[in-house]
């Protein structure tokens, strides 16, 4: 048992994917554990080697979608729980500001990995931002390439297209599953305009969930926040 | 399980045990998805959640039966289930719960 939680511990806290399989009714020890990780290699036994194996075989699929759920084996009559556990997704905003200051710490609570990134230090600084899982001083189109998967949600909060329209352009050649931009609708419409004329599609700027955030009345800083976090649950959480 | 890590360690680093319950089946109308996890310490503390509150006072007290035998069970709760358990979900659904110590 505590040979398994610390390589499980150690899993998470790594940021490493990891399924675990439990033996929860069956020939054998209840609560016995196989574990494997997505390079192939394993850890522990359910006690039968032939059920392992068959095991092994269901649970690979399951740990590259992240899926979780209790399979039968009528031979021997074991039931088993498998369980991924995937590394929480991330939440880029761009642009330190006030409304990534509420967002960030909203996220968290969420359960988002959060970044914020900004080239102002004034934005960007420690002391804002002490909450965020990692802080990145930097341009946000150099930050962003290479970062983003199709879990990854992004905020872009400047309003400054000096900013904001070059990290526009790497998130939306992303898979990224979020995309949300701050700003009025005419700001919105003007932004589109820059972006179409720089040759991206209607398809490809419909990603783009703008004026950012759920209609819910919001005026503060915090509760633009709010209706950020809350319209990307409704997008995650959507078929 | 990720958001209960510094819980754990810190419960085990004053020397106390640990067990998790998990919700590994759902039937019907549930309040929390597979994979929702409740963790308790010998102390009798407690993180987590396997329903909407409706049956964390049963499951708190399998975990530390869990801890004394050094035995994991599963669990069933269910809206008409009063054979092994008093407690079931006031929603109507079903949920097993497996149990573990985890030390």
């Amino acid at each position: 048992m505590a040979m398994y939680y610390e390589k499980l511990r150690a899993a998470i806290r790594e940021g490493r994917a990891v399924a675990t399989a439990t033996l929860v009714s069956g020939p054998g020890q209840p609560g016995a554990k196989l574990l494997l990780w997505p390079d192939g290699s394993t850890e522990g036994s359910l006690g039968d080697l032939s059920l392992d194996t068959r095991l092994l075989a269901d649970m690979a699929p399951m740990l590259i979608r992240g899926e979780s759920r209790l399979i039968e084996y009528p031979e021997p009559g074991a039931t088993v729980f498998v369980e991924s556990f995937v590394p929480p997704p991330a939440l880029f905003m761009v642009g330190g500001v006030h409304i990534a200051i509420a967002l960030a710490a909203m996220a968290r609570v969420v359960g988002f990995r959060t970044v914020v990134v900004d080239a102002r230090s004034a934005f960007a600084s420690g002391e804002r931002f002490a909450h965020v899982d990692e802080l990145v001083l930097a341009w946000p189109d150099e930050a962003l390439e290479g970062r983003l998967d199709a879990r990854s949600c992004v905020a872009v909060l400047t309003h400054d297209p000096k900013l904001d329209d070059p990290a526009l352009r790497v998130v939306l050649r992303s898979p990224a599953r979020y995309i949300g931009a701050l700003g009025s609708p005419s700001t919105h419409a003007r932004r589109l305009e820059r972006l179409r004329a720089e040759g991206f599609s209607e398809a490809e700027l419909a990603r783009i969930h703008g004026p950012i955030g759920l209609s819910i009345g919001a005026k503060t800083p915090e509760e633009i926040a709010l209706s950020i976090l809350a319209q990307i649950v409704k997008v995650q959480r959507s078929a | 399980m990720h958001e209960y890590l510094d819980q754990i360690d810190t419960w085990l680093a004053r020397g106390e045990r640990v067990a998790v319950a998990t919700v590994v089946r759902t039937m019907g109308s549930s309040p929390r998805q597979v994979g929702a996890k409740m963790v308790v310490s010998s102390g009798g503390a407690m993180a987590g959640s396997v329903s909407g509150g409706c049956i964390e006072g049963a499951v708190f007290e399998a975990c530390q039966e869990a801890m004394e035998r050094g035995q994991a069970r599963l669990l069933h709760f269910g809206v008409a289930d009063e054979t092994a358990w008093e407690v079931g979900l006031a929603c109507g659904g079903m949920i097993d719960v497996f149990v573990e110590p985890l030390t």
